[in-house]
């Protein structure tokens, strides 16, 4: 039984995908900031990937200074509002509140990252400005969190800094990839007109780089390049029949998802192939579209799926069903998806009837765009080999971060990244 | 009579006297954490409305609520002006009086309120005009806002007062708005001096309680308690150090007369436990507990001890000590762990973590003397024992750890917060 009507506008669309991190008023964010204790090392600010000194941003809003609370959290993390409600923070920051260790709820520290950045945000308080001019230009390729995080630190340091994005939007993944229930795509192009406003780096968007001329182009104008072009399309998976219509990568259906709201097509039955963290998204993202009957049709057992065990929760509560040991065999159908046969769990074929098919297992590196560059070394996965201090690669005038480097992980991941390789790239410039 | 019908013994008029006007804005708060009101003050002086609608007021509610304690507040200026008042509440039907001599703002700068609680040659001169032209009780209420509490008493049970209350609110200054820079509460850009209590004054009423309650002259004389009461904990510590009645204000203020609930349960519950009647059988039992510092055993040895299974590792126990107490707490050198542990020949025994933990029960202090042992501070004193050179060997210091002071540089773990943030 389906939890979820068919969105037919905005409206619905939005009830549907409604905000599972929502803002809190200045009366919330007291009361929860309050329950911080102030820890010394605090392993909320250890679990953190970009290091925010959470302890100090908390107990700034629980004074009454949460313009200083922004402040401290864009030291640590250029995308720190987005951050704040896309981080799993049940496994990061608040799943390593002490709190926890007495089974007490942890503080909401996303949700008051989010609102101190909100603040400053929506008032547009200036809170950065650009170091002086140094002379030196850095090319960003990609504007995702990596590449913007990029952006905005070099940009403190004097750079001039271009990024080059081959899409129309920036943020990467954030606007074009995160379930619509954890970030709205306004919310996170604020964060980042925000920052360019005030740090005025450069966007040319539209504009992929993907040949020889344009990165030997690149190399000639720019003192550095950053390379932050996270992964590919979704890569194919060899199942007969993988071409019929209604069959379709997780990451495109969540860019249309993304892009088209209530008008993105959502089969009746669909079966979702994958158990990690996107695969989670893409059948909760189904069943809130109003498909009758979500599958989650993972080839391995329960414990085995790499999604985080609440993303799996959140899925069930949609109304997903898993379905385990399930080998995709063949996709049948006459031109359109009418089926998929997988084996099951006894390890007998059966035939799931769908009208549609996400394949969320996984997305092609950009092994092509690396052959591009001279020296550039890829690991036998495809990932671009940094320098863990400096993410400098081993072409030395290029850096990396995000996915290009790990391969898939946070948005948080990325901010630093970006952060790091820009300072990466300032000692190597002033060497 | 809403407070009647709730369930209170008694009550104390808002202060009858003077013609007065009031501001517009009167009372500040100070707010802790997430507690509205923990301290409170206000710069509202006594009732401005006129005399005649209170003593209306009085007799209706006397005369429906015979039984209860209706107290008349007062303050004037002049004898006659006294006995005149005095004759009006009692035609009113007051079960008693209340000389208000508390008042720290407002008042006081026309001689009355704390500016007779801080004289005691006056207050004693009006106590005895009062106790001549009164015919029921008399209660003097006496301010904080003086070095020894126990001048204004003593001048008061000369004056033969028929009991004492204290405390009358201390004079504060709540906080200073950060935009107009004037203090709260704020009247046309401008404030004055208040009055605070609340639950924060509490412990200054209880001190000054215990110094009357302990006086020669003064002990025999009833007290009532004010001062920060809104739990049954605070009214049973009260009635413990001599107090036979209390007084809420605030507390009422705040949660309105339905607080008084929660005070008769818990007061009602301790007094079952312990098997008391009335509270009587327990009123001044922690008086001769509470002594002169020098009468206190210096033998007495207790450590903090803090329990693994509770500890939830926010470390706040080592931070405090390291950095503010004794340096008796040291964290797990490998990381592995966040759980501290005591370093027992540095621990003075100062409870410091065992009051910032934030975990019911999982630091307590043990005694690790044998209880056989006692010694003052006095009795070495008698005894011509007592260190009387800077580098006494008798005196406490020696043997305690001494660090090397750049030593506190190398902190068993460093404290990471902001490092990478800042790392450039």
């Amino acid at each position: 039984m389906a939890e979820y009507k068919r969105p037919k506008n905005e409206e619905d669309f939005k009830q549907n995908f409604k905000q599972k991190k929502p803002l809190m008023n200045d009366t919330e964010a007291y009361y929860a900031g309050s329950k911080c204790l102030f820890c010394y090392d605090a392993p909320c600010m250890n679990a953190c990937p970009t290091g925010i000194d959470i302890p100090l941003f908390i107990k700034q809003i629980h004074t009454g200074n949460a313009e200083g609370a922004a402040k401290t959290i864009y030291n640590s993390n250029w995308i720190g509002n987005a951050c704040g409600t896309v981080c799993p923070t049940g496994v990061l920051c608040e799943g390593s509140c002490v709190y926890t260790e007495q089974d007490v709820l942890p503080v909401e520290i996303g949700r008051l990252q989010n609102y101190a950045t909100k603040k400053v945000i929506d008032s547009g308080k200036v809170l950065f400005k650009p170091g002086e001019s140094n002379g030196k230009k850095v090319a960003i390729v990609g504007a995702g969190p990596a590449g913007i995080a990029c952006a905005c630190e070099l940009r403190t340091l004097g750079y001039q800094v271009d990024i080059f994005e081959a899409k129309s939007k920036p943020s990467g993944l954030t606007v074009y990839g995160i379930a619509p229930y954890k970030i709205t795509n306004e919310e996170v192009l604020d964060e980042v007109e925000y920052l360019r406003s005030q740090l005025h780096f450069n966007i040319h968007y539209d504009l992929p780089i993907d040949s020889k001329g344009d990165i030997s182009d690149l190399e000639s104008k720019y003192d550095a390049i950053f390379l932050g072009v996270g992964l590919g399309e979704t890569a194919n998976r060899n199942i007969p029949g993988e071409d019929k219509d209604g069959v379709i990568g997780a990451v495109e259906f969540i860019e249309d998802l993304r892009m088209n709201h209530s008008n993105t097509k959502v089969g009746d039955r669909v079966v979702v192939l994958g158990g990690g963290n996107t695969a989670m998204d893409a059948a909760s993202e189904s069943a809130r579209m109003g498909a009758s009957k979500v599958i989650l049709a993972y080839r391995s057992s329960k414990e085995k799926m790499g999604a985080y065990g609440f993303e799996y929760d959140l899925a069930l509560s949609a109304g997903v069903e898993g379905m385990f040991h399930a080998s995709p065999l063949e996709i049948m159908g006459n031109g359109s998806v009418t089926g998929i046969k997988l084996t099951n769990e006894e390890g007998n074929e059966i035939v799931v009837d769908c009208d549609m098919i996400i394949k969320a297992t996984g997305q092609a590196k950009q092994g092509n765009f690396y052959s591009l560059i001279d020296g550039l070394n890829i690991d036998s996965s495809t990932k671009i080999e940094v320098n863990p201090e400096t993410n400098q690669t081993s072409n030395p005038k290029y850096f990396a971060g995000g996915d290009a480097i790990n391969g898939g992980a946070e948005v948080v991941n990325a901010a630093y990244d970006g952060k790091l390789a820009a300072n990466g790239i300032h000692n190597y410039l002033n060497q | 009579m809403k407070a009647y019908d709730a369930g209170w013994g008694g009550a104390v008029w808002k202060t009858l006297g003077m013609p007065t006007i009031n501001v517009s804005s009167r009372y500040g708060s100070t707010n802790y954490r997430n507690t509205r009101m923990a301290g409170f003050s206000n710069i509202e002086l006594i009732s401005d409305r006129p005399l005649e609608d209170n003593l209306r007021e009085m007799r209706e509610v006397t005369k429906r609520f015979p039984d209860h304690a209706t107290i008349a507040s007062l303050m004037v200026d002049t004898q006659a002006e006294w006995n005149d008042i005095i004759k009006q509440v009692e035609d009113a039907g007051a079960k008693g009086i209340e000389l208000n001599f508390g008042c720290p703002h407002g008042m006081c700068e026309r001689g009355m309120g704390s500016a007779v609680g801080q004289d005691p040659v006056a207050l004693k001169a009006i106590v005895e005009w009062v106790m001549d032209a009164a015919n029921i009780p008399v209660i003097t209420k006496l301010s904080p806002n003086i070095s020894h509490i126990t001048d204004p008493g003593l001048a008061a049970v000369e004056a033969n007062t028929d009991a004492i209350s204290l405390i009358n609110t201390v004079k504060s200054i709540v906080g200073i708005d950060l935009d107009t820079y004037a203090p709260y509460p704020v009247v046309d850009g401008k404030g004055s001096n208040g009055g605070y209590c609340g639950p924060a004054v509490k412990p200054i009423a209880l001190h000054m309680l215990k110094d009357l309650k302990q006086h020669e002259l003064i002990k025999d004389t009833p007290i009532s308690g004010i001062g920060g009461i809104e739990t049954w904990r605070d009214v049973v510590e009260f009635i413990l150090l001599g107090a036979t009645s209390v007084q809420v204000c605030t507390a009422v203020m705040h949660y309105g007369f339905g607080i008084v609930r929660e005070m008769e349960a818990g007061l009602i519950q301790f007094m079952e436990d312990k098997g008391y009647n009335t509270i009587y059988d327990f009123a001044g039992k922690a008086l001769p507990n509470v002594l002169p510092w020098k009468d206190l055993n210096l033998k007495y040895d207790v450590k903090a001890k803090i329990n693994e299974d509770k500890c939830v590792g926010c470390d706040l126990c080592y931070i405090a000590c390291d950095d503010g107490a004794h340096q008796a707490i040291a964290l797990p050198l490998d990381g592995t762990s966040r759980i501290p542990s005591i370093i027992e020949e540095n621990c003075v025994g100062c409870n410091l973590c065992s009051l910032v933990c934030p975990v019911e029960g999982c630091i307590t202090m043990e005694r690790k003397d044998d209880g056989t042992q006692h010694e003052t501070w006095d009795e070495l004193t008698l005894a011509d024992q007592i260190p009387n050179t800077w580098n006494d060997d008798r005196s406490g210091g020696k043997g305690h750890y001494v660090p090397v002071p750049s030593k506190a540089f190398d902190s068993i773990r460093k404290d990471k917060s902001g490092e990478r943030a800042n790392q450039k």
